[in-house]
């Protein structure tokens, strides 16, 4: 019953437009919800995608653009009618801009009970930043 | 929630429910929570039972609490929040967490001994079997003197 890690494959570079496009299929698409947090090595995004996989979760990374997207198949149970309904359900997308330098050789994404969590560890140089500030 | 006899106050409690759930959920999401935290359910039916789904992402199956009675239906759970070791600077924290309870009501009563749970990539189904005495019977009608 409970789900295992998984990973899941990240496109690099490849080219997209950076304006969100309309779609060609008819279908909802759901910005979901994310938290952020930054640690001395790595930027961590956990995103709620509940019903994804890692077989439908897409991640890109494109210069500084970070595309999280997935594809569902609307929900719907052979011989039931909908009688009641509090939610709907279609595709994910949401895009990023990151500011950090971000090394992207080592860039780890898994997905476990519906949660994405991307790990994106920062690149060498934008760590040692540190500018030590003296007094005169 | 589903009811056999139309109640206005009751329809008007569920609007009262709707639109709170839209103005104090997570917008961004596009899918409204409750502000406890409630997951929002879809209701399937057929002829000889019921699917309740609902998208509670990042619960340990072992957190998720499903309870049975007659025609009553409550699901209990936490949604764990994110603890990430001491000095992190944090973006966005968007995502729902804590305890969370539904009771839902269904239009007939089921077997729970029957009823089945399965929480896969962060939905929760519960197949609710109808209960035996509670289904339809088929009455033919005679003609006599």
């Amino acid at each position: 019953m409970a789900d295992k890690e998984k990973q899941v494959k990240i496109k690099k570079d490849e080219s997209r437009p950076a304006v969100f496009a309309e779609r060609t299929r008819d279908r909802k698409t759901f910005v979901p919800a994310v938290d952020i947090y930054e640690t001395a090595d790595n930027i961590v995004i956990l995103a709620d995608l509940p019903g994804a996989d890692e077989k439908s979760v897409n991640i890109t990374l494109e210069k500084d653009l970070l595309t999280l997207e997935a594809s569902l198949e609307p929900e719907s149970h052979e011989g039931y009618n909908l009688a009641y309904s509090e939610f709907d359900t279609g595709d994910y997308y949401r895009a990023f801009n990151l500011s950090e330098e971000i090394d992207r050789d080592k860039i780890e994404a898994k997905m476990k009970n519906g949660v994405l969590r991307l790990i994106l560890p920062k690149a060498e140089p934008a760590k040692a930043r540190k500018i030590e500030v003296r007094a005169e | 929630m589903l009811w056999t006899t139309w109640d206005p106050w009751r329809e008007i409690q569920r609007l009262q429910d709707e639109i709170n759930r839209v103005f104090s959920g997570v917008a961004p999401t596009g899918r409204a929570y409750y502000a406890q935290g409630a997951p929002g359910v879809n209701i399937w039916a057929s002829e000889n039972d019921a699917i309740v789904t609902t998208e509670i992402p990042g619960v340990d199956p072992k957190d998720i609490e499903i309870s049975v009675t007659g025609d009553t239906l409550t699901i209990k759970g936490t949604r764990k929040a994110e603890e990430p070791e001491k000095n992190v600077l944090w973006h966005r924290r968007e995502r729902v967490h804590g305890n969370f309870v539904r009771t839902i009501h269904l239009p007939f009563s089921t077997d729970s001994n029957k009823v089945q749970a399965n929480y896969n990539a962060g939905v929760l189904k519960v197949i609710l079997p109808r209960a035996e005495v509670d289904k339809p019977r088929k009455i033919s009608v005679r003609t006599g003197d």
